[in-house]
């Protein structure tokens, strides 16, 4: 009986530890909110409590307690469905949106993470109570750093690189290097974009990259980031300063043209090339015979 | 709450020569000069939300994105 409870205990404070450090690893990802902590730690503790039962239920043979876990997943179904609703609901008043792509991405993270937290609890609580208490740290450990490692996607560092870019007007027409971006009638906007605008060259490494950067939302997402954190110099009724995206259609090239509050472009390459490659965006066709054979 | 709103729609144009422009559905407004063309232009999108777009031939258009 002592054993049971050392192990379920251990289990789901690792999964508790697990959730936590996953709230901390990713700042852009998380609402910010103290609320936010409260409700998605008590998942996590939830999780991690289901995870952990198993295995002491699975030895006592209540093999109908080992159901609860398929509830759990009912329920964790529902967070990604909150953080849906609550980004999407939120982000029709940002000045740059994140976007669908990104947002359901997020909550498909949130979801993730639940999951992966009880995981965590189930094998530490397993591994304590089939081995030893001082057997399952150093395994809680290893899979906590591989599970960090294995979850954290790919960049757009990865797929492409990032470059300034030269922004020049040809009559009201906006141009990075030589790709049009778009047409910008009035002349103190003009003014505003040449004196403050920053251009920003996306080259991609090759096809499985650009069909990436293809995707409007993945675009979006760096659209929103790169103006989170540099700033915007934008309100509501400025739609003129939005920063766009525009692709290349001969090369796949994507080029942006931001007009930020800080005009560092260290600081925005460096914003730009850690946007995550969205789920929905990621695309290997270079993996299909079609694809590859074409690529040539 | 969805906000609705049309998108990719002429809200209006703005000209300085009469015969450019006829019919369709958005309010045609008359400028003297590229001077007023421009102010007028600046007054609509602060108002509409729209961006201006200069269509290069002394004809502006207002347009919802």
């Amino acid at each position: 009986m002592e054993d049971y409870l050392t192990a379920t205990l251990l289990g789901s404070a690792w999964g508790l530890l697990t959730r936590y450090l996953m709230l901390k690893s990713d700042y852009r990802q998380f609402p910010g909110y103290p609320h936010g902590y409260v409700t998605h730690l008590s998942l996590g503790l939830v999780a991690s409590l289901l995870g952990s039962l198993a295995i002491p239920a699975i030895f006592e043979k209540e093999f109908t307690a080992v159901t609860f876990l398929s509830l759990a997943a009912t329920q964790f179904r529902d967070v990604r469905e909150m953080e849906r609703k609550t980004l999407s609901s939120l982000d029709m008043t940002k000045l740059v949106p994140r976007g669908p792509d990104y947002i359901e991405g997020i909550s498909r993270v949130f979801e993730a993470r639940n999951y992966l937290s009880m995981l965590m609890a189930l094998i530490v609580s397993g591994t304590a109570y089939i081995f030893s208490l001082q057997a399952a740290i150093p395994v809680g450990l290893a899979v906590l750093l591989l599970a960090i490692r294995l979850m954290r996607g790919e960049v757009i560092q990865d797929i492409a690189t990032v470059r300034p870019g030269e922004i020049r007007f040809k009559g009201p027409n906006l141009y990075v290097d030589d790709i049009h971006v778009m047409n910008l009638g009035s002349e103190g906007a003009r003014q505003k974009v040449m004196e403050r605008g920053l251009g920003v060259v996306i080259e991609p490494k090759d096809d499985d990259a650009r069909s990436m950067l293809a995707n409007a939302g993945q675009r979006m997402a760096i659209a929103h980031d790169a103006a989170l954190q540099l700033g915007i110099y934008k309100d509501v009724d400025t739609p003129e300063f939005m920063p766009i995206l525009r692709r290349d259609l001969d090369t796949g090239r994507v080029v942006m043209v931001i007009v930020p509050i800080e005009m560092d472009m260290e600081c925005l390459l460096l914003a730009v090339s850690r946007v995550p490659v969205l789920e929905s965006a990621y695309s290997r066709p270079l993996q299909s015979r079609a694809g590859a054979g074409a690529a040539d | 709450m969805m906000e609705t709103s049309l998108s990719k729609y002429i809200l209006a144009i703005i000209t300085r020569e009469a015969g450019l422009v006829s019919g369709g559905g958005a309010p045609v407004f008359m400028a003297r000069d590229k001077e007023e063309q421009e102010k007028i232009a600046l007054y609509l999108t602060r108002i509409t939300g729209g961006v201006i777009h200069d269509l290069e031939n002394g004809v502006y258009i207002l347009v919802k994105h």
